[in-house]
Formats: structure tokens, sequence, C-alpha cells
């Protein structure tokens, strides 16, 4: 591992301050990601600001629904009580993610900037665009299984391996952010994006913001929820295709919906055309299988990968079919 | 607190920069101290050569006082640098779960914690978790009563796992034990005397 100077920020105002003063600076909180990523020499930070001890944590009822702060561990979100019963499908994520090792020491923040898993990209002998911008693409003509099969570009075929921001997708979560210039909400859906000509960037913060809050408002109609996971093992490993499905049905026919896939894109995958067609129909196998064929309608599948479109079209009828 | 001095008084047997400076023990409050290079025994006040950073680690209800580049994890400091090899390097990459150590209670990879980042923890290893050096913590005796390993390199790691598992209340029954060891991979598939020897215990209502 090269080595890295090390600042400790015990304000978020001071975590600001110390990632504009150091050239190549990152934040470091939980590091299960960021460290394995230095280890292997694909990232390369100058120095790290270690924010693990800024006052982050809590989790809160707000007047809309609740705040989960940046640096709450997965493991203690998912165990907490509330949002266990208001937001059951958010602890099913983090719980059918990572080991409980990883939970414990992993942040909410973290894992909202967790980056692929793509072999090519944590491999500095091959080429790619996301690690190092114009050298290529190896995933593209190379081994291909885990890659994207929906808007992925020519640059990059990289999925988002977290299960947690599929089901912040599906909740309608806003990421709170503080910067140099204030502070800005984001959408969940708007905040990772799609890999285009920019592949190097995995979401639209900027390098010198911070993540300080997760708020979830609480659904119109409760509903049920529900996230499926597929994967190559039975635990404690990344999904091939997963689904959070959220429905509140009333009378066998839909009043709302959410869908957002994982496994296929270079974000959660959530068509809102696809959910608003959903309203008013009956809650049955035809329905959920239309959509589904909606969901995955323009994917591109590559050599080794064109079984994701119908696990993918499985996947979310079966999830449908728990929660109807 | 006897057992406490006289575990670093034997550190004068351990490596070269475990070493008691006895110039320094007057000017710390908390005994037991450890001083971390022959140089930092000659001199004080002691500054760390450029880039490292002085820091207090709290493992197995003992202080260290190191001087550690920000680069080297925790992993390495217990295994390189105190001594403490109880704990396994296995991938190295938060993958197989053989430097699992707890953190203020909780089960943690040692591999992809920067120790810089750990002072005030309290922090137990394998070799902190047996009530004294003549008898086994329950979870060890299972293991060896239920044939837990074949090679043993995983060992450490599954049992500081097991530990943290039943003590969290996630080992009712073989197949949830098996979701929350799932961090820990064993090559020589040893599983099935993992499970029974996690379940064991947990049945057993033993205080671990």
């Amino acid at each position: 591992m090269k080595s890295f100077d090390y600042v400790q920020a015990s304000q978020p105002a001071d975590a600001l301050r110390l990632i504009g003063a150091a050239p190549s600076s990152r934040f470091i909180a939980g590091g299960t990601n960021l460290v394995d990523l230095i280890k292997y020499e694909v990232e390369n930070p100058g120095t790290l600001v270690d924010i693990s001890q800024l006052p982050l944590t809590k989790i809160e009822k707000t007047a809309t629904g609740i705040r989960i702060g940046a640096l709450a561990r997965n493991s203690d979100v998912a165990a907490n009580k509330l949002i266990a019963s208001q937001f059951p499908l958010l602890s099913e994520a983090l719980l059918a993610g990572a080991s409980p090792q990883l939970r414990n020491m992993a942040t909410m923040g973290g894992n909202l900037l967790q980056r692929t898993r793509c072999n090519y990209f944590y491999d500095p002998s091959q080429p790619c665009n996301k690690r190092a911008p114009g050298s290529g693409c190896g995933a593209i003509g190379g081994y291909n299984r885990i890659h994207a099969i929906l808007g992925a570009s020519p640059q990059c075929i990289a999925t988002n391996p977290s299960d947690m921001n599929v089901a912040l997708s599906a909740l309608d979560a806003v990421v709170q952010i503080s910067g140099p210039n204030g502070n800005r909400s984001v959408p969940v859906i708007d905040f990772h994006r799609l890999p285009g000509d920019t592949p190097q960037k995995d979401s639209v913060l900027e390098p010198d913001e911070l993540i300080v809050a997760i708020d979830l408002p609480t659904p119109k109609n409760a509903g049920k929820s529900h996230y499926l996971k597929v994967r190559d093992r039975a635990s404690y490993a990344f999904a091939i295709i997963s689904v959070a499905a959220r429905l509140a049905v009333d009378g066998g026919v839909i009043r709302e919906a959410r869908l957002a896939l994982g496994g296929v894109a270079h974000k959660p995958w959530r068509l809102v055309a696809v959910e608003n067609q959903l309203i008013g129909k009956p809650a049955t196998d035809a329905t959920f299988q239309a959509a589904a064929r909606q969901l995955l309608a323009g994917a591109q599948p590559h050599e080794h990968n064109a079984f994701k479109i119908k696990l993918a079209q499985s996947a979310i009828v079966r999830a449908l079919q728990t929660v109807a | 607190m006897a057992e406490k001095d006289t575990y670093l008084i034997d550190g004068s047997n351990r490596r070269w920069f475990l070493k008691q400076s006895s110039a320094l023990t007057g000017l710390l409050l908390a005994p037991p101290l450890v001083a971390t290079s022959a140089q930092s025994t000659q001199r004080q006040p002691t500054v760390p050569p450029s880039g490292k950073r002085a820091i207090t680690l709290r493992i197995n209800k003992k202080t260290y006082k190191i001087d550690v580049e920000p680069r080297e994890t925790l992993l390495d400091v217990l295994r390189e640098r105190l001594d403490l090899t109880g704990t396994k390097k296995g991938c190295d990459h938060g993958q197989c779960g053989a430097c699992t150590v707890h953190v203020d209670g909780r089960q943690s990879n040692a591999c992809l914690m920067l120790a810089v980042m750990h002072q005030h923890q309290e922090i137990t290893t394998i070799e902190g978790l047996a009530p004294s050096k003549s008898q086994l913590h329950p979870l060890q005796a299972a293991f060896v009563k239920h044939d837990g390993y074949q090679c043993g390199f995983c060992t450490p790691g599954q049992i500081m796992s097991g530990v943290a598992i039943i003590r969290q209340g996630h080992a009712n029954s073989p197949d949830e034990i098996r979701e929350w060891m799932s961090g820990n991979i064993c090559r020589c598939a040893a599983y099935r005397g993992i499970v029974e020897a996690i379940g064991s215990v947990q049945k057993e209502g033993k205080t671990v």
C-alpha cells in the first residue's frame, strides 16, 4: 500500500475545510471499500480525511419520515426498530449485503458511494475508463457475466454493487449534502448516474462535498415491500440480480408501486412510467409480467450476461407476487 | 492489575520494539507503557519519525502506545508490531474473515481498519478471549469438542465471529448460524463442526 497523509475531522465544517485544503484528498469513514481499493492501488489518495468521529450517526423521526445520519453503521440501521417497522425494505436489503463484520464497519454514506465490483476496474493492469479515463473498457469484449444490461455506454458497462442503494431508490430516499457553498438535497434516483462519456463519476457528489444524512419519506400508502436478491451462493455475495419492490394493493387493485432493479445498471434501475402504469391495474401475474417486460425493454446483453434479462424478469414477477 | 503489569514486564521477551521504558513510566498515568522503538527508549520527549503518528490502542484490556504510519492496518499492527499473531491474515481484503476481531464488541475485519483510526476503542483479539491462561473460553472448548477446524488457520476468526453472534442473539438455529457466520470462510470446510460448536454453546446458555 502506498503511503498517504492522514488528518481527523471533528465537525462537518472541519471536514469540508480539510478536504479542500490538500490535493487528492479523500474522506474515509468505515473504510471497507476505500482501504481495499488503496491496497489494489485503484485509489491513490494523497491525504485521508477521517470523518468517522463526526456526530452524524443518529437515526431520528422527522416531520416527513426518518432521517438517518450518514455515519450510522449499516448494522445499526438494519437493526433499528424505527427502520425495521416503518422501512423493512431497507433492513432487508442491508442484511442481504456483505457480512456481519463489514456491516458493522460500513456507514450509510459510504455504502451510497460504494464503487463497482467490475473485475477490470479492480485490476490496474487492465484498461478501465472508470479507473483511468480514456484507457478503454476491458469488460466490453472481455468476461462480462456480472456486467450491465441497461443504461450502459460504449465507455463502461459496470454495475452499482450496493443492495442498500436499490432499496433506497424504491423508498424515494433523499441524500442530504453539505459543501463549500452550502447544503443541497438530491433524490437517490438522481444521485447515482449512468456512465455516458464520464464513467469515472459514479454519482453527482462533488469531491469536496460531504454526505450528512439520508431522508426516508413516509409513503402515502403503507403497502408491503420485499427485497429479492439472486446471487451465486446463499449468502455473502454480490447480487447478480436484485429487486426492491413496494406495492400498495386495495381490493385487488394496485394503488401505489415502486420497482427498483439491482445488478443490471450503473445505478439502481427505476422507470417511473412503468410504476405509474401499474396504478389501477389488478394485482395479477399478467400485470406483473407486463411490468417486468417493460422494465427490461431496451436491455442490451453482452457475451456472458444475456441470462440476466430473463432472470431479472422472473425476479420482478416473484418479488411482486410476494408483496401483492 | 497485577496481571496487566506482569504481562508488560513479560513483554521484554517479546519483539524488539516492545521494551518497557522505566524512564518514561513515571510520566504517564496508566501503566502499562510500551515504548515503540529503540530510539524512543533513549531520548525523550520523543518525536515520531516523519509521517508516523503516536497512537494509543486498547487491546485485550491493555494499553499500547506505538508510532504507526497512517497506512498500517490494525491487522498488521497486531501481528507485526505487537506480536499478537492469533489474528490471522487470510485474504487481506475483507473477504475471508480470518482477521476478525471485536471493536467495542462488534465483529470487524482488522485487515480493512487503519490502526490510526481506532484509538481508544476496546479491541479484543483471540488472545483476549479466554478467562485465564489455563482455561479455554467456552466456544474454544466447543470447537475442540466438535471438530470445528482442520488446519486451524481460520479458527481464531471463526471463534471471534461465533462469540459475537451468540452475544448478539443470532445463533438460534443452524440456518441462522450459517447466515451470520457467512463472513468467515473455512477452506478445509469444517463448517459442520463450526455450526455444531456454536449451536452447542448457545444451547447450553453459557455466558460468553
